[in-house]
């Protein structure tokens, strides 16, 4: 990597044009977009819905932003931290893309952000809630369309406290997900009196949470707040039920508990509430017509990651409108974005000064093998952004 | 902790200690008495909790994946020793790992192609569909009790097959001197590949078996190979009496070590094993071999 950077310098040097900006945006030329997402592996699916979504919004433009056609650039990223470096730079460096998009898993996101702060390619985060993204790691060339673990897990807290529940047990994978998550829940919690009897943190990603069901149940807490996904979601509200725990101890979590395992947990998973900025079932204009749109074009139904994908590109379409598709002046690019209004299928959507969305946190609950929206669980969520000086 | 969360928590870790017997059964057997160190051996968990899931979508039930899934894995071994393993007797291990790795990659793409990345529950029989309650909370589901029996008897036919019969007989002979067997008559190749296609399908209907439990996911093997080898080398390889008191030893000291000391929790199971090695090199019921 260092190796091909240090060449590229050097012609840049040799042609006088250091300072020039990165890409001369030619009205006729190609925008070049990055996508770099898990199209193998765990979190395929997730990858998947997000590429199908993107390009799903950019038909509905016509093919072209801000005038310009796109040429999509994928990347298969396989989920894999260590692999990310060599992954972003064959996008930024390689392939200079206009603009980067991506990707779902966090310890990616935290490798291409080191590269893309240097590199200075606008991009756009799809998926990966790490709070450094938009906290200590923030860039103004770098935005989020879906959610900070802050988001998606400090409004639970609130929700609980206003069911009566005191005293909570909170049990999690113990990676930066899990625990940035728990962070959270934990500020809102003991701030509204609440009290934590005791923290579980499972190694991931084992998935044997017996012992420490048997261990909730004899510690009888008012309510559980926790952690998982994928897999070890749908596990976990099995046992769950299965513990016996299920209408005696209600559970609580980020909405990750319950997206994509439904039908894995089967009636176990019915009566959970869970928090995030997106329900199938929202009643709103906009997110019927990108249901119907995406479930034609793909046959699949849409879910949290196809929203995050859909808006991205809307986002951008608002913003390059804006500047004519020229992706070279990018100070007036990114102002443009930072004063984008979406009418998301989430609903209301902005960017904050952090670049982290502005959205409401629904609370959500499983009737019927579906995600019923409750209410709002907090009005236009701002991260805290603890660490970002971006527009302070 | 009271004395009844004490008695539930040891429940928990017999539990889970009975069905990674029957895993590390298999493993046992084969690295015993074939002398190969098999790392397929969690694909075919893998592959018998996926199997499980996809017949009893397609059959209408648990039982029917069960009866229709192990004939499968039971040829799926005896293909996979004919020719693949069977070349490799003469090998040194690391041509062995080198191989079962290679089978590894393979049944995880098998997998990827055949059932697809997604993760999957398989409801356990309806007449095992209720539950048994346990202290004042929490309650156990049947099919749960009734996997740890199902696991009890296999355990139970196990040693009577390998100590009362001829077959058995031959296992351990086989197990503690391969060729002396040889130069006995007995047909040690037949031997060999009846053996591979029963630890196969020990392991397969191990995962058909947790399929309910655990739900079926991508990349189950890989956590249940690494448990399953501490089984093995803590019970003495080979031992099929040894892979059941590790199993248990594991299955306990995990569940306690998770409510005990949980930061600790997952490095428990190997301070284990590195304290049975140091009393017992050779593992719990192991024969000291001068080889």
């Amino acid at each position: 990597m260092s190796a091909s950077l240090s060449r590229r310098s050097l012609l840049a040097l040799a042609a006088g044009s250091l300072a020039a900006p990165r890409a001369r945006a030619a009205a006729g030329a190609k925008l070049k977009i990055g996508l770099l997402l898990p199209f193998s592996g765990t979190y395929a699916a997730l990858g998947v819905n997000i590429a199908d979504a993107m390009k799903l919004a950019a038909r509905e433009h016509g093919g072209k932003l801000g005038g310009r056609e796109i040429e999509w650039v994928q990347v298969d990223d396989e989920s894999d931290p260590a692999k990310a470096p060599g992954n972003v730079n064959r996008l930024v460096v390689g392939e200079k893309v206009d603009i980067l998009t991506g990707p779902v898993h966090s310890g990616v996101a935290m490798a291409m952000m080191q590269i893309v702060r240097q590199e200075k390619t606008l991009t756009i985060v799809t998926n990966a809630g790490a709070q450094a993204v938009t906290g200590t790691l923030c860039a103004p060339n770098v935005f989020r369309t879906s959610f900070s673990n802050w988001q998606v897990s400090y409004p639970c807290a609130e929700v609980m406290l206003k069911a009566g529940h005191k005293k909570a047990i909170l049990m999690f994978w113990n990676y930066s997900f899990g625990q940035e998550s728990m962070a959270a829940f934990k500020e809102g919690y003991s701030k509204g009196g609440g009290s934590i009897v005791k923290e579980i943190a499972v190694p991931f990603p084992n998935t044997e949470f017996q012992a420490n069901l048997s261990e909730i149940a004899s510690l009888k807490p008012d309510a559980v707040f926790v952690f998982f996904a994928g897999a070890g979601a749908a596990k976990f509200v099995k046992d769950y039920a299965d513990a016996g725990l299920k209408g005696k101890i209600p559970l609580y979590g980020s909405g990750f508990l319950t997206e994509g395992v439904l039908g894995a947990a089967g009636p176990a998973a019915e009566g959970i509430k869970t928090t995030l900025h997106y329900a199938e079932t929202l009643d709103n204009p906009a997110n019927k017509k990108f249901r119907e749109a995406f479930k034609k074009a793909t046959a699949r139904d849409a879910d949290v990651y196809a929203v995050a994908g859909w808006d991205t590109i809307q986002a951008l379409a608002q913003a390059l409108d804006k500047v004519k598709g020229d992706t070279g002046a990018q100070k007036e690019l990114i102002a443009a974005l930072e004063s984008v209004r979406l009418d998301s299928p989430r609903g209301a959507f902005r960017f904050s000064k952090a670049h982290n969305p502005v959205q409401d946190i629904y609370l959500r609950q499983v009737k019927g093998g579906q995600q019923v929206v409750l209410g709002v669980a907090q009005k236009g969520a701002e991260d805290p952004a603890a660490g970002c000086n971006l527009g302070k | 902790m009271t004395l009844s969360l004490f008695a539930l928590q040891l429940l928990n870790g017999i539990e889970v200690g009975l069905l990674l017997f029957l895993v590390a059964s298999g493993l046992t057997l084969v690295f015993g008495v074939l002398g190969v160190l098999n790392f397929a051996h969690g694909s075919f968990y893998m592959l018998g909790a996926y199997l499980a899931w996809w017949l009893a979508e397609r059959t209408g039930g648990l039982i029917w994946a069960v009866l229709l899934g192990v004939p499968v894995m039971l040829a799926l071994g005896w293909a996979v020793e004919r020719f693949a393993i069977s070349r490799l007797y003469r090998r040194d291990h690391l041509s062995q790992v080198l191989l079962t790795y290679g089978l590894v990659l393979l049944f995880n793409e098998l997998q990827r192609t055949l059932f697809g990345n997604d993760v999957h529950g398989v409801p356990a029989p309806r007449a095992l569909d209720w539950t048994v309650s346990l202290g004042e909370m929490q309650t156990w589901g049947a099919y749960r009790i009734f996997t740890s029996i199902a696991c009890l008897c296999i355990a139970i036919g196990m040693r009577q097959i390998i100590l009362g019969t001829r077959f058995g007989m031959r296992v351990r002979a086989g197990a503690s001197n391969g060729e002396m067997l040889e130069a006995l008559g007995v047909d040690v190749r037949r031997l060999f590949s009846v053996l591979f296609s029963i630890g196969t399908a020990l392991a397969a209907l191990a995962g058909m078996l947790a399929a309910p439990l655990t739900t079926v996911f991508p990349g189950m093997g890989e956590s249940v190979l690494v448990v399953s080898f501490v089984v093995v080398v803590i019970g003495g390889i080979g031992s099929i009496k040894g892979a059941f008191a590790g199993a248990m030893l594991v299955g306990i000291a995990d569940t306690f070590g998770k409510v005990l000391l949980p930061s600790i929790s997952s490095a428990i199971v190997y301070a284990v094993m590195a304290a049975v090695l140091i009393f017992r090199p050779q593992g719990l019921f192991g024969e000291a071999q001068a080889r």
